[in-house]
């Protein structure tokens, strides 16, 4: 098997976002960027597939900061090769980011072959203009599945059953064949921790390719009027005091409304 | 000036032959754009079996059918296909499209082979001067931002529960157009639904819900958040990244692609209150909510806040309420 995942840098919204000057942006100056949650476990998918399929897993990212850690890590995970997409790729959106992957894959050693699976996150939080995978399923043609939960591959790793979640924890199964784009949600296990120590020593024995990409046309995109930051809606009344006390007033208000006490 | 906007059309969603509230959501909207622009309201039903979904979309002007064995459950690509030969057909210039997960990778395929720009998490369409101003949320809530479509043309991915439902149900017998559209091969193959586990405990069936959020850190806490549920005659559910880590089973999760539950009480520690959690628990009867973060979106709809460590609080409840218990 040839698996190869997209991965994402998104701010990390543990962080206050903070709004540019010109109003439609954020002011890079304060993100702290993470690797997108659902790229994460389409990573960790991608290695549960290796450990019971074989083959390779190559993840690919587009230049960002601390991007080499995330691929460094990802190394350390299981992951054979790993590449970055050099440029500025600072604001861009899902149909820009999918025509630098579909570019990536034009590249005259990294064509799809009958055995490639290409897996990413399902969504990203900053998919204003739509998901990557069905993008990128578009200009590669080739069969999607997106809000994916689980994989199974038949014996010759030709026919895949995709696992995608619906609604109330009703799924569906679906049969495709490779090479295949699959939109990922959720691993099958969660991501694994591999310790600081071991993504060091990778440092020292790993590469990151750079893969100069040609210049992309742009993509004509959604005019943005503006962002800002929701009302707080603020229904809530607050509780303060030691715990103690806020404990007491929870169990008051409990038992006011016949909650507690029986 | 005053512009004439071609036809909207709404993706009319449904999973198992039951409409999804998705469906009368956007068609809501879309019927108060449709006035207020002066253009038609479609909607477009495609699956198999599916004249008794269309009985029931009577709120849109024309409603068009395509019932067709191939079209149980069908891929992104079947549909993109399907929408943009009828959007053609029909000159329909705005499309609406559930933010869901059973329409996921519709719009951004329809709006790739149209080339029409397309907008994701949409919450939100006022129209100025008769041009469309689209609010959606970004980062997981965070941030919001306007758009605007050129000429008022594009592809909507409507999130769920953005708009009323009840509104758009409506009685009228609605004018209904079987259409005839070639429904091409597709190597995505629908196989079979996977019934939602079982759980030990359903959710959806109790009174008192403590719930978990990322704010828990570890598995072992989740203990600490069981014996508060069980001092309170309740049960444990979480949002989704609980359930990821695989600290609780699918069974307890709440939200889009959870379940949706709505007990008298909902006591939440370390849920920030992302929309994808919030759609699952709103009209939860009180809901009561620690996090140490003041802006969390949850204390937007949480009745009561503790602006807190969970894990300060946590402990001190379990003890009052024991105490309070044992003076009965």
């Amino acid at each position: 098997m040839d698996i190869v995942v997209l991965l994402r840098m998104v701010p990390d919204v543990v962080e206050e976002l903070v709004i540019a000057a010109d109003g439609r942006s954020l002011d890079t100056q304060w993100l702290r960027m993470r690797l997108s949650d659902p790229d994460e476990h389409a990573l960790e998918e991608a290695i549960i597939l290796k450990e019971k399929h074989n083959g390779t897993v190559t993840v690919v990212a587009m230049e960002a900061p601390e991007v080499d850690e995330v691929l460094f890590t990802a190394y350390a995970k299981g992951a054979d090769k790993a590449a970055k997409l050099s440029g500025d790729w600072t604001g861009i959106q899902a149909p820009t980011i999918a025509k630098l992957f579909s570019s990536y894959f034009s590249s005259a050693n990294r064509q799809l072959g009958s055995e490639t699976l290409v897996l990413l996150g399902s969504q990203a939080i900053d998919d204003l203009e739509g998901e990557v995978a069905p993008y990128l399923s578009e200009m590669l043609g080739v069969p999607y599945v997106g809000v994916v939960t689980g994989i199974r591959l038949d014996e010759e790793n030709k026919k895949m059953t995709a696992i995608k979640e619906f609604a109330g924890g009703l799924r569906g199964e679906f049969e495709l064949p490779l090479p295949a784009v699959l939109g990922i949600q959720a691993a099958e296990k969660p991501p694994r921790y591999v310790p600081v120590a071991k993504v060091r020593s990778v440092m020292k024995s790993s590469k990151i390719e750079n893969v100069e990409i040609s210049p992309l046309e742009s993509v004509a995109g959604l005019s943005i009027d503006r962002l800002f930051t929701p009302e707080a809606a603020g229904r809530a009344e607050m509780l303060e005091g030691p715990p103690e006390e806020v404990s007491a007033r929870i169990i008051e208000i409990l038992v006011e409304r016949g909650l507690v006490g029986r | 000036m005053k512009i004439m906007q071609e036809p909207i059309l709404v993706l009319a969603e449904h999973l198992k032959g039951n409409i999804a509230d998705i469906t009368y959501e956007m068609l809501g909207a879309a019927r108060r754009l449709a006035d207020e622009l002066k253009a038609p309201l479609y909607s477009v039903v495609f699956g198999k079996d599916v004249a008794p979904v269309a009985s029931h979309l009577g709120i849109a002007d024309s409603v068009f059918v395509l019932d067709h064995p191939q079209l149980d459950m069908p891929s992104p690509d079947v549909l993109a296909a399907l929408l943009k030969m009828l959007i053609e057909q029909k000159k329909v210039s705005l499309v609406l499209i559930g933010g869901t997960n059973v329409s996921t990778g519709i719009g951004p395929k329809l709006s790739f082979r149209l080339n029409l720009p397309f907008v994701n998490f949409c919450r939100n369409i006022r129209v100025e001067n008769g041009s469309m101003i689209l609010t959606s949320q970004l980062f997981g809530g965070k941030i919001l931002s306007d758009v605007r479509l050129p000429e008022n043309r594009g592809v909507v991915s409507v999130y769920p529960g953005s708009f009323p439902a009840d509104v758009a149900r409506s009685d009228r017998k609605p004018s209904v157009e079987m259409v005839d559209l070639p429904v091409e091969e597709t190597k995505v193959i629908f196989k079979r639904y996977i019934e939602p586990e079982t759980g030990d405990i359903d959710i959806t069936k109790q009174d008192i819900l403590v719930s978990v959020g990322r704010g828990i850190a570890t598995a072992d806490n989740v203990a600490m958040v069981e014996e508060l549920a069980n001092v309170l005659g309740g049960a444990v559910c979480a949002s989704r990244p609980v359930i990821d880590q695989g600290w609780l089973p699918l069974s307890r999760q709440v939200g889009k692609s959870g379940m949706t539950v709505k007990p008298k009480l909902y006591l939440s520690f370390g849920v920030s209150g992302a929309p994808e959690h919030v759609e699952g628990m709103k009209d939860s009867g009180l809901v009561i909510s620690v996090n140490t973060d003041p802006n969390a979106p949850i204390f937007g709809v949480s009745h009561y806040g503790v602006c807190a460590d969970l894990f300060d609080v946590l402990p001190a409840l379990v003890e009052k309420i024991k105490t309070h218990k044992g003076k009965e």
